[in-house]
C-alpha cells in the first residue's frame, strides 16, 4: 500500500503574539513546525506501512527552509521526500498549489494521498479536496481513522461531521483529509535522526519536473489575490481586578446587574 | 476567462446544506448576508438545494430571503456525498452562471467548495467572516481571518466567475422572516457511475449533547485552570442558574474533560452569546477568535497577565476554586 502524505511547513501560530500597542504581528522567534493535521496524517501513513507494507512519500511545496521539515519526516519514517521548490510556485493560491502538488502526484505510485485537514498558518482546508478532483479520485474530508479491507482494494474511514459521524468505504486509489485525532505522531528516536539527516536525502523538484502547463502555477494560475490585509480591530478592555471569594463574586453579580442579565 | 465572458455571471447563489429534512442555521445566515450584498449590488438571490425531491423547503427559503430557490434532483442526492454533489452544482453553475456562490464553513461546505472550484478552475476564499461588494469594481471583497485568527485578509476574485467564498457559521445575521414567494427552478442533475465512488457504510450520532453552544444566550466556559474534568461540574452548575450552558478551550478538549462539541475558537466554534464568563481560560488569540464577538465577556484567571484580560468588559484575577463556589451561592439567592 503505497501512501503519498502532503506536508507543510507553517509558523507555530500559538507562538504568535500581538503586539498590545500597534496591534501587529509578533513574527520574531516564532518556531516553523509541521504543520499538526500533516503530522498526524504521516503518522497514520507510516502506520499503515507497517502493517500492510508499501512506502510512504512525504511530498511539500516550500522554501528552501522546508527541508528541515523534510528531515523531520524522514526521521519519523518516511521512505522518501520530496520538496517542490521554484519560483514558478510564487504567489500560488490554493488553486495553484494543488495544481502543482497534483503534477508532482502524478509522477508518483500511490494507493492513497493523505493531506491534513488544514494547516494553521491559512486555515483553509482547501488544498486537499482541490488536489483530489485534479487527479479525478474521490475524497473523504475530515478522517478520523482508516482502515483498509481484506484485499487493500478499498479502505473504510470514519468521517466526522459537527453532529455525528459515518463509516464511509472508498476505492483505491483515493485522497483522505486527516484530522489531528487521526494518530498521535511518534517520538523521533536518535537513530532514525542520525540517518535522516546524514544517510538520506531531500529530493528537490522544480516545475520543470512536472508535466504541466505554467500558465497554472504560481501567480499566473492564481484566480484569488490578497487585496490587502489588517490587524484585527481591538475592543478596549474593561476593568481588571484583584479579588477572590464574596468580593469577586460581587463584582460579577453588579456587572450582569448593570447589563440587565440578572 | 475573458472580461466579455465575466459579464454574462449575474446573481448571487448559496447553496442550502439540509440536515435530516431541515434546512442548515448557516443557510439561512447566507441567505440574510446574500440579501444584503444584493441590495447593494442591484441583483438577486438564489438558493441552491440539491436534494432526492423528497423534502422541497420552499417556502422557507423564500420566507428568509431567496428570491428563487433551484432544486437540483437526483436519487442519489438524498444526503450529503462529495461527487454527487459536486456534479449537481457544477450543472447549475454551468447553466445558472453565478457571479457569487457562498457555502457555510461547515464540515460539508469546506469538502464540497473546494472540489468544485477546482473542477471550474475559480477561486475560493475559505472561512469568510466579511463579504461586501466594492463600489468601483463590482468585485466581491471576502475578508477573513488568518494567520491563527491574528491577522485580517481581504481577498479578491477579480478576473474568475463565480466568485466562490465559504463563510464562517454563526457570523452572518439571517433576515427577518417574510411572507414571500419565489421563483421555482427543478433542474434533474444525471450522475454517472464514477461519481458512486464512496459508500456510506453507518451513520452514527454524537450522544446528545445539551444546548448547542452556538445558539446559547449564556456561555459559562472553563480551561485548563478548572484542572480537571471534575471541575466543570461548578460551571454546569452556574450555566444553569444563567440560562445557559458550558463551553470549553481547546485545552480542556484536548484534555479530554470536554468534548470536542463544546469548544470555542479558531479550531472549535464561533459562539456570540449575550455573556461569556471565561474561568481558567488564558485567552490565546485561537480562542478569542472564536468568542470576541459575546456581549459581555467575564474572565476569572488566577494569571493577571492572561490575554483573555485584553477582552474582558470585567477581569477577575483570582483563583476559580474560591471565586466559583461563591458566585453559584450568591447566584442562587439572586435568582430564588
Amino acid at each position: 500500500m503505497n501512501i503519498v502524505v502532503c506536508i507543510k511547513q507553517v509558523p507555530d501560530t500559538t507562538e504568535v503574539r500581538l503586539d498590545p500597542v500597534t496591534g501587529t504581528l509578533i513574527r520574531d522567534g516564532v518556531p516553523s513546525i509541521m504543520n499538526p493535521d500533516d503530522k498526524a496524517g504521516l503518522e497514520a501513513a507510516l502506520r499503515l506501512r507497517e502493517k500492510y507494507g508499501g512506502h510512504v512519500t512525504a511530498l511539500s511545496m516550500g522554501p528552501p527552509q522546508a527541508a528541515t521539515m523534510m528531515r523531520e519526516a524522514l526521521a519519523m519514517g518516511a521512505d522518501r521526500a520530496i520538496l517542490l521548490g521554484d519560483r514558478a510556485f510564487a504567489g500560488s493560491d490554493t488553486l495553484a498549489t494543488s495544481s502543482a502538488i497534483a503534477a508532482a502526484i502524478r509522477k508518483l505510485d500511490y494507493d492513497i494521498v493523505i493531506t491534513g485537514r488544514q494547516a494553521i498558518d491559512g486555515d483553509t482546508a482547501q488544498v486537499g479536496p482541490q488536489i483530489a478532483e485534479h487527479l479525478s479520485i474521490p475524497n473523504i474530508s475530515y478522517a478520523q481513522e482508516i482502515t483498509p479491507s481484506e484485499d487493500r482494494a478499498s479502505v473504510t474511514v470514519k468521517r466526522v461531521f459537527d453532529d455525528r459521524y459515518q463509516m464511509q468505504r472508498v476505492k483505491l486509489p483515493c485522497l483522505l483529509t486527516a484530522l489531528s485525532e487521526l494518530a498521535e505522531p511518534r517520538y523521533l528516536s536518535p537513530g532514525r535522526v542520525f540517518d535522516a539527516w546524514r544517510e538520506m536525502k531531500v529530493e528537490n523538484w522544480t516545475s520543470a519536473d512536472l508535466d504541466i502547463n505554467p500558465a497554472v502555477l504560481g501567480l499566473k494560475g492564481s484566480p484569488t489575490r490578497v487585496k490587502k490585509s489588517f490587524p484585527k480591530a481591538v475592543k478596549p478592555a474593561g476593568a481588571v481586578i484583584r479579588l477572590e471569594g464574596r468580593e469577586a463574586a460581587e463584582a460579577v453579580l453588579r456587572k450582569l446587574k448593570e447589563n440587565f442579565i440578572l | 476567462m475573458s472580461l466579455e465572458n465575466i459579464k454574462d455571471y449575474k446573481g448571487i447563489f448559496v447553496f442550502i446544506e439540509m440536515t435530516d429534512g431541515e434546512v442548515a442555521d448557516v443557510g439561512l445566515e447566507l441567505l440574510g448576508e446574500a440579501g444584503r450584498l444584493a441590495k447593494a449590488a442591484a441583483s438577486t438571490v438564489t438558493a441552491l438545494v440539491p436534494g432526492d425531491g423528497s423534502v422541497k423547503p420552499y417556502e422557507k427559503l423564500a420566507a428568509y430571503g431567496a428570491d428563487r430557490v433551484v432544486y437540483l434532483q437526483n436519487p442519489a442526492l438524498g444526503a450529503y456525498a462529495t461527487l454527487p454533489y459536486t456534479r449537481a452544482l457544477q450543472k447549475a453553475v454551468e447553466e445558472l452562471k453565478p457571479e457569487i456562490l457562498l457555502f457555510g464553513a461547515s464540515p460539508i461546505g469546506r469538502d464540497l467548495a473546494p472540489r468544485l472550484s477546482a473542477r471550474l478552475r475559480t477561486g475560493l476564499t475559505a472561512d469568510c467572516t466579511g463579504l461586501e461588494i466594492e463600489a468601483a469594481s463590482g468585485n466581491l471583497l471576502m475578508t477573513r481571518p488568518a494567520f491563527g485568527g491574528n491577522l485580517m485578509a481581504t481577498i479578491v476574485c477579480g478576473e474568475h466567475r463565480p466568485q466562490m467564498a465559504t463563510v464562517r457559521p454563526g457570523v452572518m445575521q439571517r433576515a427577518a422572516k417574510k411572507d414571500a414567494q419565489a421563483e421555482i427552478l427543478e433542474i434533474p442533475v444525471e450522475i454517472p457511475e464514477e461519481d458512486f465512488a464512496v459508500e456510506i457504510l453507518e451513520t452514527v450520532m454524537n450522544p446528545p449533547s445539551k444546548l448547542n453552544i452556538r445558539e446559547a444566550k449564556v456561555l459559562v466556559s472553563g480551561g485548563r485552570g478548572m484542572a480537571s474534568p471534575e471541575g466543570f461540574g461548578i460551571l454546569e452548575e452556574i450555566a444553569a442558574l444563567l440560562g445557559g450552558t458550558i463551553a470549553s478551550s481547546r485545552a480542556a478538549v484536548d484534555a479530554g474533560w470536554q468534548p470536542k462539541d463544546r469548544q470555542v475558537g479558531q479550531t472549535g466554534q464561533t459562539v456570540r452569546p449575550d455573556l461569556y464568563i471565561a474561568c481558567g481560560i488564558s485567552g490565546a488569540i485561537q480562542h478569542v477568535a472564536g468568542m470576541e464577538e459575546s456581549g459581555i465577556i467575564i474572565a476569572i484567571n488566577k494569571d493577571e497577565n492572561a490575554p483573555i484580560f485584553g477582552i474582558a468588559d470585567l477581569g477577575i484575577v483570582g483563583n476559580v476554586n474560591s471565586v466559583l463556589p461563591e458566585l453559584k451561592r450568591q447566584l442562587e439567592s439572586a435568582t430564588a
